[in-house]
């Protein structure tokens, strides 16, 4: 069953499976991912949202399913590790104080989020508690050891709703993410929208744009081998624009990190996903 | 050592005596070709997994010679006849000399 | 995928790769040389090992490959068109299930995959494929 969407791909001589209706992917080990679903009423110019693993190649898409051919469990295991591990001058874990990582459940769904007027990330909780806790030094936004992390308490979502507010205190920041995200920028004068509203299903050079959803992030890149975040990635769009990327972690990017979680409202989280 | 290295492999826990079972391998490693450059235009030295090993009971499955051309976190899938309960032995070559091993218990009846 | 396909791709996008896309001379001798010093200058049957690759490679740093062959005692991978020809050699000993193995591999460009496998009864056989690996749109 699992492979159903690839076979159809191929059989439509398809080079990836973007002719696929399907609304969910099936992992190895039975568990439903929603992949196509209905916009959020906030998304207007979009009648339906698709998860970037729809634009994949069967090879690609194939190597999602199942936890063991999917790479980025490497680093979903150093997460692991790295969850258990003592680190600064409080002698403290991660499981000092939170003992069960699946605990964690639903948080990924609901992030970023707003704290204390303050629009926080998933990185910004762990070095939050890495600083204020554990005494130890805070990691970098994009770096192996919180891409590790990131994944291995995102995944403890895998499978719920994507589900962040918008409204109340988040409203101001979803208006500058948005804002953001429909602003024309660098040298090429292009908008997030232009490619990923505007153009997605449609190929560049060779390749097929997506919706541009973070339902997935950290992903893990066949580009780079490695796990990418969000900032990561939004940068690596900015530079291909030929415009000065935002800051990974800035207020910019964290806006717009929020807009874009919320386009994605009602599909499964992903994390870790495998992408090109 | 390369850092952060660390192997991934599954064996179904159990068989029937001589079944043939699929085994799946994954090692984290950066498999460095010796052919990038660095941005000073020097070549980054190779450093590879050369050779990838599993073994039942003393007694060899496979045997991988592995060359710069296989991807980042080498991937291997095979299979293997288990003629009795015992143990997979898998063993990863570094070319800085570095031998990673794991094993996996299997038991038939 | 039948090898008959396979066969047949392979003599024309590869025969075109190697004019049309200039590689270099001694990308196919290395190439050669590789095949030789596996096989000893010995014929290559063809029928019996199966190679499986995607016809078009998302991306050329992880390609999956997939060599089968019964009755095997080792097979080569080679990839003709990368500036070094060899992948990877599969050895199969007294417990191997099959006479296969899957791994994931790297491509510099479009270009002709090649097995070959050394059979129990010391003849060889060949297969070849050719993959493209696409350009992708933002590097990003």
């Amino acid at each position: 069953m699992r492979v159903s969407i690839a076979i159809l791909a191929m059989a439509l001589g398809a080079t990836g499976a973007y002719s696929g209706e399907d609304a969910s992917l099936t992992l190895e080990d039975g568990q439903s991912l929603t992949i196509r679903t209905d916009a959020p009423p906030h998304t207007e110019n979009l009648s339906e949202i698709t998860s970037g693993w729809v634009y994949r190649s069967d090879e690609t898409q194939a190597l999602q399913l199942d936890d063991f051919d999917n790479p980025a469990f490497v680093f979903v295991d150093q997460g692991i590790d790295l969850y258990a591990a003592v680190d600064g001058s409080e002698g403290k874990a991660c499981a000092s104080c939170h003992e069960n990582v699946e605990d964690f459940a639903g948080l990924r769904a609901s992030m970023p989020k707003v704290v204390d007027g303050e629009l926080v990330t998933m990185e910004n909780l762990v070095n939050n508690c890495r600083t204020e806790r554990m005494g130890a030094e805070p990691w970098k936004w994009s770096g192996g050891q919180m891409t590790a992390m990131t994944a291995l308490i995102g995944l403890q979502s895998r499978g719920m709703p994507v589900n962040v507010a918008i409204d109340g205190d988040a409203a101001p920041f979803w208006e500058a993410g948005k804002e953001l995200y429909y602003t024309r920028v660098g040298q090429l004068d292009m908008a997030c929208s232009n490619c990923h509203e505007d153009n997605y299903g449609n190929m560049i050079r060779a390749d097929h744009l997506s919706q541009g959803q973070i339902n997935g992030f950290p992903t893990y890149r066949l580009k780079n081998a490695k796990l990418n975040s969000s900032h990561g990635r939004f940068k690596g769009c900015m530079s291909n624009i030929r415009a000065t990327p935002f800051a990974e972690g800035g207020d910019e990017f964290k806006a717009l990190e929020l807009y874009l979680a919320s386009r994605g409202n009602g599909l499964s989280v992903e994390t870790p996903s495998v992408r090109n | 050592m390369a850092k952060g290295v660390k192997p991934r492999v599954r064996v179904p826990k159990k068989a029937a005596a001589g079944e043939i079972i699929t085994i799946k391998t994954l090692i984290s490693h950066t498999m460095e070709s010796g052919q990038r450059k660095d941005a000073d235009g020097n070549i980054i030295p190779r450093s590879i997994i050369n050779r990838f090993t599993c073994d039942f009971n003393g007694q060899n499955v496979i045997d991988v010679t592995i060359e710069p051309a296989v991807s980042t976190n080498p991937f291997f899938e095979f299979e293997a006849k288990v003629p009795e309960s015992g143990e997979f032995k898998f063993t990863w070559y570094d070319d800085d000399g570095s031998v990673y091993e794991t094993s996996k218990p299997i038991t038939v009846g | 995928m039948t090898l008959t396909r396979r066969k047949v791709l392979a003599l024309g996008a590869g025969g075109l790769a190697l004019a049309g896309l200039g590689l270099p001379a001694w990308a196919a001798e290395t190439t050669e040389e590789a095949i030789a010093s596996f096989t000893g200058g010995a014929e290559m049957g063809e029928g019996l090992l199966t190679l499986t690759t995607p016809e078009i490679a998302e991306n050329g740093n992880t390609v999956p490959v997939e060599v089968s062959a019964e009755g095997a005692a080792s097979i080569m991978l080679l990839a003709t068109g990368n500036p070094l020809p060899n992948v990877a050699t599969f050895n199969f000993g007294p417990l191997a299930g099959a006479r296969h193995g899957s791994t994931r591999i790297r491509l510099a460009g479009t270009q002709e995959v090649m097995a070959i496998a050394r059979m129990e009864d010391g003849t060889f056989q060949k297969a070849s494929a050719t993959v493209k690996v696409t350009i992708g749109g933002c590097g990003g």
